[in-house]
């Protein structure tokens, strides 16, 4: 037996692997492959102030290794969610955390102010990344200024476990931690999506519906993993690595590369329990190389 | 050794239609015609309560260009051999590799998923139309409403002759009527240009085919007043409602066509900003 016990700010994990936003719904559809108790958390889907439809079909493109999706944040909203979803989400034996996104800093923060009274929801992950909105989303992940101004302002309503979520998609990320850091986040995860597209050669048009969208899937995960090697040693803070995981091994590579927990998110549509075999092997990874602890091999990588 | 591993997670929690992800042996794999394949395969822990209009998501191994599963309709069930029958058109790299499948390999399946066909009342007259791979779950369909009683009638299109799919199967439910758009076989045109689909009353009509065929059949029914079940086959990921992509348009909003769907009723579907 290892110690797959992690804490992030104040708030301590059962185990490093957390199902990522936007691939695992509310849970409750991944529950007939898997026991979600057995699970570090869930990220439930992003949730914006105001219900949202999402941009048109088409939103998908599988691309070599990976898939473009341009979901567009398509939820019911912050009061749908408390009064039909959160009851359910309360009973779940896993920290459930919630993906928040708006348009405008008002947005980030009256929605933040909303999920620290739910007692159940012990975190937040901050998504200042999405590449599928044309307000909000990205644009504060991308420019240092609103990043700085969009968690500042969030950190001051909300007292729970804050959770940055970074874009690739910009020339240094380490500034993002660092700014993450600084105004107050417990922990940054990345990557979000990289920005892609895909064009049907046949009908000679673009193949989603916004022309772009966020590349996923192990297409991106040497991308991936060398953000969060870089990251983990500009910040002092967790880092929560994701992008391109398939299995235990691609896990175990972001956690030697300095990620304290990761995510799982792709992997999940083409194996739908595949959030708890990752648990099971890192476990076995470690009773293999005779390590105590997951915390053991951290940011292995970094220690000679 | 990794061939014999049998992945077989049932549900824990509660709900009616649980949802299971498992290998399942090939026990045939036969053309059809031109591009079609029926593959029929075996569910070595026993195949659970699967409804008409169903769907598996397969998972696609050996084709480095294949990363998703392929959702493929449930064509037929047989509950005494234990195997259920999947209809395949090459379409790309993914299908094509289904296509050659060969009996005793693996092939893992997520499924049962998506919701149902509603199926007929007794005494209602009802037609089971569409074309190429669309008349994939009309067989099961066909089978379950026969089995309730009713007759089934079947209206099937194609582009032409050789584009004809085996239909005996169909025959032994109930009588099948043929539309080919050259005419080389059956009535020249749609299947909505077929008499017996144009002038008799019908209770219900079940659409399942390309796009501008349920369109044409859906604003048919429309006009004529009739209960119309479209089942759709948009582009999707994950098959579970956790990746949103497969959406359409309907009065309740973008729904998921492989939760909430794959079956509409085309009342509730916005088919004219979908298009």
């Amino acid at each position: 037996m290892a110690d797959l016990r992690i804490k992030i700010g104040p708030l301590e994990f059962r185990n490093p692997v957390i199902l990522a936003s936007g691939t695992c719904g509310y849970g409750a559809e991944l529950e007939d492959f898997m026991d979600l108790s057995e699970l570090g958390g869930i990220i439930v889907k992003g949730t914006t102030l105001e219900p949202r439809e999402g941009n048109p079909y088409p939103r998908m493109a599988e691309t070599p290794s990976g898939m473009l999706n341009a979901v567009g944040l398509q939820n019911k909203g912050i009061d749908y969610f408390e009064k039909n979803i959160y009851p359910h989400l309360a009973e779940y034996d896993t920290h459930v955390i919630v993906n928040v996104n708006g348009n405008t800093i008002e947005d980030y923060v009256e929605l933040s102010r909303r999920l620290d009274e739910l007692k159940a929801i012990p975190a937040i992950e901050l998504n200042i990344s999405c590449p599928n909105v044309k307000k909000g989303g990205m644009i504060f992940g991308t420019n240092p200024a609103s990043a700085r101004e969009v968690i500042s302002a969030v950190r001051k309503v909300y007292h729970k476990t804050l959770i940055v979520k970074l874009s690739p998609n910009v020339t240094d990320i380490t500034e993002f931690a660092r700014i993450s850091e600084e105004e107050g986040a417990e922990a940054v995860s990345l990557v979000n999506t990289l920005l892609g597209m895909a064009i049907d050669a046949r009908t000679m048009r673009p193949k989603l519906s916004t022309i772009t969208g966020g590349l996923s899937g192990p297409a991106i995960k040497p991308v991936a993993l060398r953000m969060v090697w870089q990251v983990a040693r500009a910040v002092r803070i967790p880092v929560i690595g994701l992008g391109g995981i398939m299995n235990a091994e691609d896990a175990i590579e972001f956690i030697l590369a300095g990620a304290t927990a990761v995510q799982v998110g792709t992997v999940s549509f083409i194996d739908p329990g595949a959030g708890t075999s990752i648990v099971k092997g890192i476990e076995k990874y470690l009773v293999e190389k005779e390590f105590d602890s997951v915390s053991r091999i951290t940011g292995l990588i970094n220690r000679n | 050794m990794t061939d014999s591993v049998q992945i077989v997670y049932f549900c824990t929690q509660g709900g009616l239609m649980k949802k299971r992800i498992e290998d399942l042996t090939v026990i045939e794999n036969r053309r059809l015609a031109e591009s079609f394949f029926l593959i029929k395969v075996s569910s070595p822990g026993g195949l659970p309560e699967i409804n008409p209009g169903q769907f598996v998501q397969a998972l696609v191994t050996e084709s480095p260009a294949t990363f998703l599963r392929r959702p493929l309709s449930v064509h037929d069930v047989d509950r005494n051999m234990n195997t259920i029958s999947l209809l395949v058109q090459i379409a790309g790299p993914g299908t094509e590799r289904l296509s050659r499948l060969n009996p005793g390999e693996k092939l893992n399946l997520v499924y049962p998923l998506g919701n149902s066909f509603t199926l007929p009342s007794e005494g209602e007259k009802v037609l089971l139309t569409g074309g190429g791979c669309g008349m994939a779950p009309l067989l099961y369909l066909g089978r379950k409403i026969s089995e309730s009683g009713v007759q089934p009638h079947f209206a099937l299109g194609f582009r032409n002759r050789s584009r004809i799919l085996g239909h005996d199967e169909f025959k032994t439910l109930g009588p099948v009527h043929l539309s080919t758009e050259d005419g080389s076989e059956g009535h020249r045109g749609f299947v909505t240009d077929i008499p017996a689909f144009r002038d008799e009353k019908w209770d219900r009509i079940y659409c399942c085919g390309p796009e501008p065929m349920m369109k044409a059949v859906a604003a048919a029914c429309i006009r004529r007043g009739i209960f119309c079940e479209v089942s759709l086959e948009n582009l999707m990921a994950c098959g579970l409602g956790i990746c949103l992509c497969c959406v359409v348009p309907t009065t309740s909003g973008n729904l998921c066509s492989c939760t909430d769907g794959p079956v509409f009723n085309v009342n509730d579907l916005k088919w004219q900003t979908s298009g």
